[in-house]
């Protein structure tokens, strides 16, 4: 199974000792009711709210005026906040939603770039005890109207220029959603003085709002199970799922935060991941504050010279990114990264898509330390199999599973269904064959509910387990490695891409008659978006539909979920009730085996 | 290469990549990812497109060089002067 050599744990690098130093004997004696018992809870038994154990606790203590964000702008200075003054800001959100009628429940999305408001804004409302969105900034209109809609949106907060863009033309449709908070800076430093409100009609100026609000709260009883986020996750068919998290979720991020990142009370952290999808609030808002360190908070996208110096000059020691990024650091040539000093960086992690053997022993070489891949889900909502500190790496193996999860693969029958024995109980598959990758419920990060799909929700669990949808095999010793999805979602560059929303908004283009989404691979970003389009009569398949095509889903869908190639195909093959059947497609782009074809009712 | 063939490459490619940016309405010393909204991948494709096209050889060292469009027209100039290098 491993072409590459295993990568030997003999030595604790940089003398720091790992928090677990020893994987069975951490698997053996953990216990998320002891992990639970290292949070504080609320004052006086009131529960436990993922909003004290980020900040307020930190604030209260010594901790107050250690650095919590390190905030990098796309321009100007830097900006630090400490826990004290991340504590008094988020208070003042609380109260300004507070005063605005906003209520205990009530839905509050965050379609933000990567600045201190952000955070302010999540950390805020979570005091307040609503439940918090995240949207992936780079997101079109569409997804960003359907997320709203679905989710009962009732506060927006964003800036000036994604309102204008991508909020204001759908805004009509949306009746429920209340208020609309504009934040005009990036930095608490140029905070506007009056003049400065916004001017645009039917929104808020979050500076003024903040300014007027008490800079104390007292957050009320949170109950453990008590919603506090939503996270929105692309499946093959319908509308995007909003998985439904609770407080108690915070247990797992912390416990993963200690073994799995290995987090030190003196790291500087940085996860590259956009709070719009779950690693970016999980691991980019939630497990690094409640840890209590400093987070680097870079607001630009990738760009390799400028992401070595944030490593060096912020000192990283812990840096939490995707496989596609250190992939494109890879073609951007290893003597880019020796020209900067990486002696500080401790632990490097990847996620969101599976880590090449090549990659983990370039970033040894390079990075002076190898990635470890870690594997989790939305649904899942923190980490479930992991390579750890104190491990030694199988280059392109998920790692095993963490202390307190009991992971398998389960076999599958011909039709892809988990096999069942007469009692119910699933089949687990043996080492070195391929099967489901399942999780036994629970963990205090598994998702609640999907919202407004019970159905959906019961359809992920069988036989006493939940499953991924994910395709895997685990080798003799224990380790997991990723096989494939078992079914159509895309990963691309790390992001989860429904197909279904996809082809919805090429079918809206009046030139489409139907549309076919796959996933294509890709060398940079695991997979890409390619879509195959028959075209209606009037309409002439050629390079001008084809750009007007790409335009147009851009224009909706964002640069992430547009597709990258758009192929014409007057016959699409359909599945028996008349799908088109995305998995012919893939299998033609592939020049793979065709498969069965029984659910064909016309072949190509 | 002149100023103006170059530009002319540059624009044609960006609106093959993202059909759906402005260019008419964008300042050609805007970055490219902040004013049309490119993404890395999209980058990656401008660039493929523009050694396609040009036959330049471009390493990612040089990828800072192409942060606007009036960046990609002097990367385009100073590496089609006779005699010289891009690098």
């Amino acid at each position: 199974m491993a072409r590459f050599a295993t990568i030997r744990k003999l030595r604790w690098d940089n003398a720091c000792v790992p928090n677990m130093t020893d994987y069975a004997t951490e698997r053996a004696r953990f216990s998320w009711d002891e992990a639970r018992r290292s949070l504080d809870g609320l004052p006086n038994g009131r529960g436990l709210n993922i909003a004290h154990e980020m900040v307020d606790r930190h604030a209260a203590g010594g901790h107050r005026s250690h650095v919590a964000l390190r905030c990098l702008p796309r321009h100007g200075a830097r900006t630090d906040l400490t826990y004290g003054e991340l504590a008094r800001r988020s208070s003042q959100f609380a109260n300004a939603l507070d005063r605005l009628g906003v209520t205990r429940s009530d839905r509050v999305f965050v379609l933000m770039p990567r600045t201190w408001w952000l955070y302010v804004s999540v950390i805020g409302a979570l005091k307040h005890r609503c439940v918090v969105s995240p949207l992936f900034e780079a997101f079109g209109p569409e997804p960003i109207r359907e997320r709203l809609a679905l989710g009962g949106a009732r506060v927006l907060v964003t800036t000036p220029d994604l309102y204008r863009h991508r909020v204001a033309p759908i805004r009509t449709l949306l009746p429920e959603l209340r208020h609309v908070l504009l934040a005009t800076t990036s930095t608490p430093a140029s905070a506007p003085r009056r003049e400065t409100a916004t001017e645009i009609p039917g929104t808020l100026d979050m500076a003024l709002l903040l300014e007027a609000a008490p800079d104390s709260y007292v957050i009320g009883h949170t109950d453990p199970e008590d919603l506090a986020l939503l996270h929105f996750t692309s499946g093959t068919t319908g509308p995007p799922k909003g998985a439904l998290h609770v407080h108690d979720a915070i247990v797992s991020h912390h416990a993963t935060g200690r073994i799995a990142l290995d987090l030190h009370p003196d790291d500087v952290y940085w996860c590259t991941a956009d709070p719009g999808w779950v690693t970016g609030t999980s691991y980019g808002i939630v497990a690094p504050l409640a840890h209590g360190v400093t987070s680097v908070v870079h607001e630009g996208g990738f760009d390799a010279e400028r992401w070595y110096g944030v490593l060096e000059s912020e000192g990283v020691t812990v840096w939490y990114t995707s496989p596609t990024a250190l992939r494109m650091l890879m073609a951007a040539g290893s003597e880019m990264a020796r020209d900067h000093d990486l002696s500080r960086l401790r632990f490097v992690a990847t996620v969101g898509e599976p880590l090449g053997p090549d990659v983990v022993v370039w970033s040894s070489d390079a990075l002076g330390v190898p990635a470890h891949d870690t594997w989790w889900q939305t649904e899942t909502g923190a980490i479930m199999v992991a390579n750890y500190a104190c491990m030694d790496i199988r280059p392109g193996s998920m790692g095993r599973p963490h202390p307190g999860v009991d992971a398998t693969v389960l076999a599958r029958d011909d039709q892809g269904h988990v096999l069942l024995d007469p009692d119910g109980t699933a089949v687990e598959a043996e080492a070195g064959l391929d099967g489901e990758l399942a999780i036994r419920p629970s963990w205090p990060s598994m998702f609640r509910g999907y919202l407004g799909g019970d159905e959906r929700y019961q359809a992920c669990f069988s036989g006493g387990w939940y499953l991924t949808g994910d395709l895997a095999r685990r080798d003799a010793e224990g380790y997991f490695w990723f096989v494939g999805r078992s079914d159509d979602v895309i990963e691309s560059a790390g992001h989860l891409i429904g197909p279904f929303e996809v082809e919805s908004v090429l079918m809206e283009h009046p030139g489409v008659a139907e549309a076919g989404v796959i996933g294509v691979p890709d060398p940079v970003a695991g997979e890409i978006v390619k879509a195959f389009v028959s075209v209606r009569p009037g309409y002439e398949a050629g390079d001008d539909l084809r750009l007007d095509l790409l335009g147009f889903a851009r224009k909706r869908l964002g640069a992430t979920m547009a597709p990258r190639e758009i192929a014409f195909d007057q016959h699409l093959p359909h599945t028996s009730s008349g799908k088109v059947m995305r998995r012919l497609l893939r299998s033609r782009e592939l020049g793979r085996p065709r498969g069965d074809m029984s659910t064909t009712e016309d072949g190509p | 290469m002149t100023g103006e063939e170059a530009r002319q490459i540059v624009r044609a490619l960006l609106h093959e990549v993202a059909p759906d940016a402005d260019l008419d309405n964008v300042s050609s010393d805007a970055t490219l990812q902040e004013s049309l909204g490119l993404d890395s991948l999209d980058f990656l494709a401008f660039v493929d497109r523009l050694h396609e096209r040009t036959g330049i050889e471009i390493p990612e060292r040089d990828y800072p060089r192409l942060l606007t469009i009036d960046d990609c027209v002097s990367f385009l100039v100073s590496a089609t002067l006779p005699g010289q290098s891009p690098t």
